[in-house]
């Protein structure tokens, strides 16, 4: 049974939240309604909620100029797995050693790992770190090494998860009956952390995925191995190049008439945004239990 | 950092060095592939911040290049350049600071106090725009500021009867246009973990508040958020250590890298980019990059400082 103040409270939440949800969903149903319109209604009239004349063509085109969009979708696929494996088999274990205060030079181990949430050297010292001397650029070691596999907050927030959620003493038992300590890491910790492992892979799952600042800076010459958002990222760029010098090249060139400049774009965020959405309601559960086991300090 | 309850007898420190030394060796080959990813990652470039100091030859690379003491920093201060970017950075993180903790805790409050099946949805959808990448949303904001095709000039402008806006040119709407952009993406994460600790709240507390009369208003003020202080207190805390850092994505992909829009959406990040791959000039980079650094660091021994004083608890370290 619910006070009259109580009812009140109730309906303002709903119409407050109602608002931020509709809020969040609005851009993208303009993206979507937009990538299915008609090209030349489009530019009559602009992207619209409800546009007059539906269209796939844009999405024709986009799989149609050739294996650009089919490839870079693939390859995001491969880096996001990839790289989620990678994160994890870098994070867990290390994770797991920081957690045992008994480790000689515990203390130095975590402030080598904290040290990096403090003080980096930025863009330009890495850059010039992983291109002349690492050399991962133009190859694909330059979508997946640099920054993303792992960091102090990823470390950090399973060690407390660790630390605070599986007690050594569990472990004490197996290591009585003989087992190595890899053995106890892989048959009593790893099964135990499942929660904060979905997590963290869940987060660099995310951060790889919609990383395009990678192939942004390291593949310069490699177009080929663009990903999904190098691409997304690229189309901006040539479409801003194309009416920049519209009155020279859109009369030169017939089979520009043909492109569908308007719609193409919202056509390949919608690509973009796609297997997001899909993940989206079985990752959003994890993720959201996630943040809250490893509490704000990580 | 939190203690164990229980210590294990892998939790402390006993016993003699060499023994430890000996049953700490796998705990070693565990850390090690982190220990060198981060060296790599984190470590490796550090000497690299020299090139600040130096006239940068791409030739004779970074150590070879002749040195140039302070000059590169003078030159970013004596042009203003520092602090233009310095300006927009700090503004608009306190701006997010203080909107988006406000809203998030308010979602939050509303969220926890919801008692609706709708409950899991309208935090789903809240929280779907952090998911997004920042080149998606440049072309989500695109769609509702392109000058020739966008829907605020084609459909809402016009049916107001007003003249277009060439937005991507005019500087004085971004401010507000990039707040508004950072508040749709984070708010959701954000609320997440107020929501935490306020679903962390033993409800005995609001049960004997409305058995004493208390109303929801009054719940909120005198339960509710004084237990959310030291999350605010940790949040807002972790936040302006960060203040000399912006998100590079929303600040150079949001605005499609409009030269028009600098002066008010150039931050120490984007500066850095640009004068490393767009401008060759890595030296200058280098130097506004050690600025963030060097200062960015001072600020989180700082407000982590003034934590400790407040609330032990609550510090980071």
């Amino acid at each position: 049974m619910l006070t009259k103040q109580e009812k009140i409270f109730q309906t303002i939440s709903h119409i407050v939240l109602a608002i931020l949800a509709i809020n969040a969903l609005l851009p993208m149903i303009l993206l979507f309604m937009s990538s299915i319109t008609d090209d030349n209604v489009l530019i009559k009239e602009g992207y619209k909620f409800f546009p007059k004349k539906f269209s796939m063509y844009a999405y024709e085109y986009v799989f149609k100029t050739g294996p650009a969009v089919p490839r870079a979708y693939l390859i995001s696929i491969i880096l996001t797995s990839l790289g989620v494996v990678l994160s994890l088999i870098v994070t867990t274990p290390m994770a797991y050693a920081l957690s045992k205060k008994y480790v000689l030079g515990h203390g130095f181990l975590n402030f080598y790992v904290f040290f990096t949430m403090l003080f980096n050297g930025g863009l330009v010292p890495t850059y010039m770190n992983y291109t002349n001397v690492i050399g991962v650029k133009n190859t694909f070691f330059g979508l997946l090494l640099p920054g993303l596999v792992t960091n102090g907050m990823y470390i950090m927030l399973m060690k407390s998860y660790f630390i605070t959620s599986i007690p050594d003493e569990i472990m004490e038992a197996a290591r009585i009956d003989g087992a190595s300590e890899f053995k106890v890491f892989r048959t009593i910790a790893i099964p135990l952390a499942k929660p904060i492992i979905t997590t963290i892979g869940l987060f660099a799952g995310i951060a790889y995925w919609n990383d395009w600042q990678n192939g942004y800076v390291y593949l310069t010459k490699r177009d080929d191995l663009y990903s999904i958002q190098n691409l997304l990222n690229r189309m901006v760029q040539n479409i801003q190049f194309l009416s920049a010098n519209s009155q020279n090249v859109a009369n030169a060139d017939i089979g520009l008439a043909s492109i569908p400049t308007v719609s193409i774009r919202m056509s390949m965020a919608v690509l973009g945004i796609l297997p997001m959405l899909i993940a989206y309601p079985f990752a959003q559960k994890a993720f959201v239990k996630g943040i809250t086991l490893g509490g704000v300090k990580g | 950092m939190a203690s164990t309850i229980q210590a294990g007898p892998y939790s402390d420190k006993k016993g003699k060095l060499g023994k430890r030394f000996v049953k700490s060796i796998p705990f070693y080959i565990m850390a090690l592939p982190a220990v060198i990813y981060l060296f790599i990652n984190n470590y490796m470039p550090l000497p690299g911040l020299i090139l600040a100091f130096k006239n940068f030859n791409a030739k004779k690379g970074i150590y070879g290049s002749d040195w140039a003491g302070f000059k590169n920093f003078k030159y970013l201060f004596a042009t203003g350049e520092a602090f233009v970017i310095t300006r927009n950075t700090i503004l608009y993180n306190l701006a997010f600071i203080v909107i988006n903790t406000v809203l998030a805790i308010i979602v939050a409050i509303l969220l926890s106090e919801m008692r609706s099946k709708f409950k899991n949805v309208y935090q789903s959808l809240i929280l779907l725009p952090y998911m997004i990448s920042m080149v998606i949303v440049s072309y989500l904001v695109f769609a509702f500021l392109s000058t020739e095709n966008g829907f605020l000039n084609n459909t809402v402008l016009k049916s107001l009867g007003k003249e277009p806006i060439a937005w991507y040119s005019e500087k004085k709407y971004w401010p507000f246009i990039l707040v508004l952009v950072s508040c749709w993406k984070v708010i959701g994460y954000n609320c997440i973990i107020y929501l935490s600790t306020i679903l962390g709240i033993d409800r005995t507390f609001y049960e004997a508040a409305a058995i004493d009369g208390a109303g929801k208003m009054k719940q909120i003020f005198k339960i509710t958020l004084p237990l959310l202080k030291p999350t605010i207190i940790m949040m807002t805390l972790l936040a302006i250590g960060r203040i000399f850092y912006s998100d590079f994505g929303l600040f150079y992909q949001v605005p499609q890298n409009q030269g028009a829009l600098f002066p008010v959406t150039n931050t120490i990040d984007t500066y850095v980019y640009r004068g490393l791959i767009q401008n060759g000039k890595p030296a200058l980079s280098a130097a506004a990059g050690l600025y963030q650094s060097f200062v960015g660091f001072i600020l989180i021994l700082t407000a982590n400082l003034i934590v400790r004083r407040i609330d032990a608890d609550s510090a980071l370290f």
